[in-house]
């Protein structure tokens, strides 16, 4: 068993640096790595280009980062629900790529696959395939994007054990899975870390091999972003 | 005319038992409400969850369950979760037989425009991009006409689309339209409820192809 455990989040993120790509798991507020943000949000590392489905809230989840000025560039596929982030972007402050869902849930996945590029029919004829190579596949056409190139990838799990072995729960799993394939150094917070030989192999989501740092978060606050229920 | 629940109710009238269906977020939401007993349809939701099942109770909401709009939600009886690129995985491999959504604009070639308004509004395409590439089956709801009274349903987009020739068929508060495979047209299929056709002709700004008699439509 190799062990992968660190003690924290500070501990964690040592070797990010100013100015890296740097992709965060989640959906929404949904699976996020709020311990490593946190930690983030510590130092005067700046300028990062962050690969994130999302922006986060105002002060919650990235939305922290956005508000330090800590992002320089944000590569997403739904920005709505942020007033800093809106307003960084039409001030020019901040640069924003919007990418489809799919192909940015690909281009991680593609990295953590030695696929440096793929062809993919969603964008094309709009904005997105500007610039991009078309061809024409079994009658349809078809755009070329690329794998994500980042040295750190933090995601977020439900249990782990010493190894990195990760279990997911619920709909937390999103963008963890592939993120933690793609990034050199990942860095996954779990809210319960466990020795190995706890977890059953059978029931591991993402393998250890994926990931290269593992902690336990002191804390999750799992802010839910839309509360709707039905009454009995 | 129809409300948003009618337009649901329209929608929900086109599944088909065994079917895997996408719903987008606003008036798609509500056609879940409206599926008819005697078939089985199950909902995928796009950040990773097929069987997708109603609201949770109060109180009984989970920070890890959530659907594509970031709403509480609960899984029914077989459902299944999966990673984002899974999921897309389902949508452009053409496992999911439906997708419904809303658009700002829709051309009579079938385009769609849904995710910008240059200078005003820029969320951002979410899903909606792969999920208009790759489905099958796309119907869009939405009211025919603007806030400012205008036709949603045009010659061509001004809006930035969101994808090319991919709209099959629009159910709006007015009417039930096909997109002419043949890019000739909005064909008129049916009205809704005490709407004339010269109604839907007035607001409808595109090619709108009538033939024969149009009938009002049953919910």
């Amino acid at each position: 068993m190799i062990n992968k455990v660190v003690p924290n989040a500070t501990a964690a993120i040592a070797g990010l640096e100013s100015h890296m790509t740097v992709l965060f798991g989640g959906f929404g507020l949904c699976g996020i790595p709020e311990n490593a943000i946190a930690a983030i949000s510590k130092t005067d590392i700046t300028g990062l280009t962050c690969v994130s489905n999302n922006a986060g809230v105002d002060g919650f989840g990235l939305g922290i980062l956005l508000e330090n000025r800590q992002i320089k560039k944000m590569i997403s596929s739904y920005v709505g629900e942020n007033a800093e982030f809106e307003r960084q972007m039409l001030s020019g402050e901040l640069e924003v790529d919007l990418v489809p869902q799919g192909t940015l849930a690909e281009r991680c996945r593609a990295a953590g696959a030695g696929i440096p590029a793929f062809f993919t029919p969603a964008g094309f004829g709009t904005e997105v395939a500007e610039g991009k190579e078309v061809r024409w596949f079994n009658g349809k056409p078809h755009i070329l994007e690329h794998a994500f190139d980042a040295p750190f990838a933090f995601v977020k799990a439900w249990k782990g054990d010493e190894a990195g072995n990760l279990i997911f729960k619920g709909t937390a799993r999103n963008f963890n899975p592939v993120m933690a394939m793609a990034g050199k150094i990942t860095v996954a917070e779990v809210e319960e870390l466990v020795p190995a030989g706890t977890l059953d192999p059978n029931e591991i989501h993402t393998p250890g091999i994926f990931v290269q740092r593992i902690f336990q978060g002191e804390k999750f606050e799992k802010r839910i972003e839309q509360r709707t229920v039905r009454t009995r | 005319m129809l409300d948003k629940n009618g337009i649901a109710k329209r929608i929900a009238k086109e599944m088909q038992d065994g079917w895997y269906v996408n719903l987008g977020i606003g008036i798609p939401t509500l056609v879940a409400n409206f599926i008819p007993e005697n078939i089985s349809v199950e909902f995928q939701s796009e950040n990773g969850i097929l069987g997708m099942g109603p609201f949770p109770f109060d109180g009984e909401e989970d920070a890890d369950l959530i659907n594509a709009g970031k709403q509480t939600i609960t899984a029914l009886p077989g459902a299944a979760i999966f990673d984002s690129a899974l999921s897309f995985a389902m949508i452009r491999g053409q496992h999911v037989q439906m997708t419904v959504l809303g658009a700002m604009e829709v051309s009579e070639t079938g385009d769609i425009a849904n995710w910008k308004i240059p200078g005003k509004m820029v969320k951002g395409m979410g899903g909606a991009m792969d999920l208009v590439a790759s489905a099958e089956n796309i119907i869009v709801a939405m009211q025919h006409t603007n806030r400012a009274g205008e036709s949603k349903l045009l010659k061509t987009c001004t809006l930035p689309i969101t994808g090319v020739r991919c709209v099959k068929k629009i159910v709006t508060d007015l009417a039930v339209l096909e997109v002419d495979p043949d890019g000739k047209g909005f064909r008129l299929l049916e009205r809704a409820p005490g709407v004339s056709v010269e109604e839907i002709v007035s607001k409808t700004a595109g090619q709108l192809i009538i033939e024969g008699d149009i009938p009002e439509m049953v919910l």
